[in-house]
């Protein structure tokens, strides 16, 4: 029997976990302003968290729930199943994390695994103008907010919960909870992230 | 519609690269490399890692929220995951270049368009076949900079792909930093409009 395992990431830190196939991650921002970095390395320990394909497949600039989180190599890699918020940047990555390069150097991982990350519970908006000029919302996550992933092949997931690189305010505890549900349905998805899970499916998971 | 040289710096490259194909270039510092969309509308694919140490590599993400802007153009600073300034966008005659979409590739056509894309050439083939002599594999593959494509992004938290914003003889020039290697994948898509349904051939010409 798998148990539920349950861990607050203080502010400022960083943490690693591996995930098997089918459980959920669900963080919770333990203050306003939390931020939660976070890097996905896949089962075969090379493929791992594209952004780019990830946003365009289905075509946003944010991860909110209903999206598939995709790897290099098209294989669906989580999937973002539930969120009190429906905006978690992926636009402006994290600074240089001397913690977060540890976690991954434990696992065997470096520098060049610095791929991009989410940043959930941060946004940074974007506006309408010739350059697509950013702003960090500094409103935006509260005490209680939450995000769910089901993980759709066996993950190692890094975290840091440094501030976000353009806040100013301080850092925040998250907390993470692993589950083991039965099964956790679909959520409603485009046809794009319906393929990336039918192929992750039927070829490792 | 080739280009030709108006300054005193040596022309050290003027190569041709034909749709679909790709090149590594060294660039020194100081180095200025013109990329010429000849008959518009191609997206070039573009990666950039310090020449002495190829774990100090472009990163799409931290060089936007560095300018605080999405989109490229003439004086865009292209930083390394270590915030290094790799390279300085100095000319663009186009207005504005991607560096969200990343680049094509067969497993990301096929969850795009479907199985029968399968098997079409894709950019990172190419980063892979050209990289390969620099140590550039698939763990250092990383997001690059689409130059000539156009990838709007909205307030609304929207992303597509439209036709691009070039034209024939439109030009980008990017000057190094530091020594170079510039990884060109000369995208092959013929699956969206980034190419305009038809890849063209570009000009790659260095000055140093
Ligand atoms: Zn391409």
């Amino acid at each position: 029997m798998t148990l539920d395992h349950t861990h607050e990431v203080p502010g400022g830190a960083a943490w690693s976990a591996p995930v098997r196939a089918g459980r959920t991650i669900t963080l919770t921002a333990l203050a306003d302003g939390a931020n939660a970095t976070m890097l996905i390395i896949g089962a075969d320990r090379l493929d791992r968290l594209n952004i780019p394909d990830t946003l365009k497949s289905q075509m946003s600039a944010r991860i909110k729930p209903g999206m598939v989180l995709m790897s290099d190599r098209g294989l669906a890699l989580a999937t973002v199943t539930a969120s009190t918020l429906d905006w978690h940047d992926c636009l402006t990555g994290a600074l240089p994390d001397q913690l977060l390069l540890l976690e991954l150097t434990k696992h065997g991982f470096g520098e060049p695994d610095l791929h991009a990350c989410i940043n959930f519970f941060s946004k940074v908006s974007v506006a309408d103008d010739p350059r697509a000029s950013l702003t960090y919302v500094t409103d935006h996550a509260h005490t209680g907010d939450t995000v769910t992933l089901r993980a759709d092949q066996d993950l190692l997931i890094f975290l840091s919960t440094a501030s976000h690189a353009l806040s100013d305010g301080p850092s925040a505890s998250v907390a993470v909870r692993l589950e083991t549900p039965d099964h956790t349905p679909d959520p409603e998805l485009r046809e794009e992230a319906i393929r990336a899970l039918r192929l992750t499916r039927e070829l490792i998971a | 519609m080739t280009i030709t040289s108006t300054t005193s710096t040596t022309v050290a490259l003027d190569t041709v690269v034909e749709a679909g194909d790709g090149a590594l270039v060294t660039v020194p510092s100081g180095g200025r490399l013109q990329i010429v969309d000849l008959h518009g509308n191609q997206a070039v694919d573009t990666l950039f890692y310090d020449a002495h140490d190829i774990d100090n590599r472009y990163s799409a993400f931290d060089t936007i929220r560095e300018q605080r802007a999405v989109f490229l153009t003439t004086g865009s600073r292209l930083v390394s995951t270590r915030l290094d300034e790799l390279a300085v966008i100095t000319d663009d005659t186009c207005g504005r270049h991607d560096t969200v979409g990343g680049a094509c590739s067969q497993e990301s056509n096929v969850i795009r368009y479907g199985e029968f894309t399968r098997h079409q050439h894709a950019c990172r083939q190419t980063f892979l076949r050209y990289g390969a002599k620099a140590g550039i594999g698939q763990r250092q593959l990383t997001h690059n900079v689409n130059f000539f494509m156009n990838v709007p992004v909205t307030s609304s938290g929207g992303l597509t792909f439209e036709d691009g914003l070039s034209a024939p003889g439109k030009y980008v020039e990017i000057t190094a930093s530091r020594d170079l290697f510039v990884l060109i994948s000369n995208c092959p898509q013929v699956n969206n409009p980034c190419n305009g349904w038809d890849p063209t051939p570009i000009q790659l010409l260095g000055r140093w």
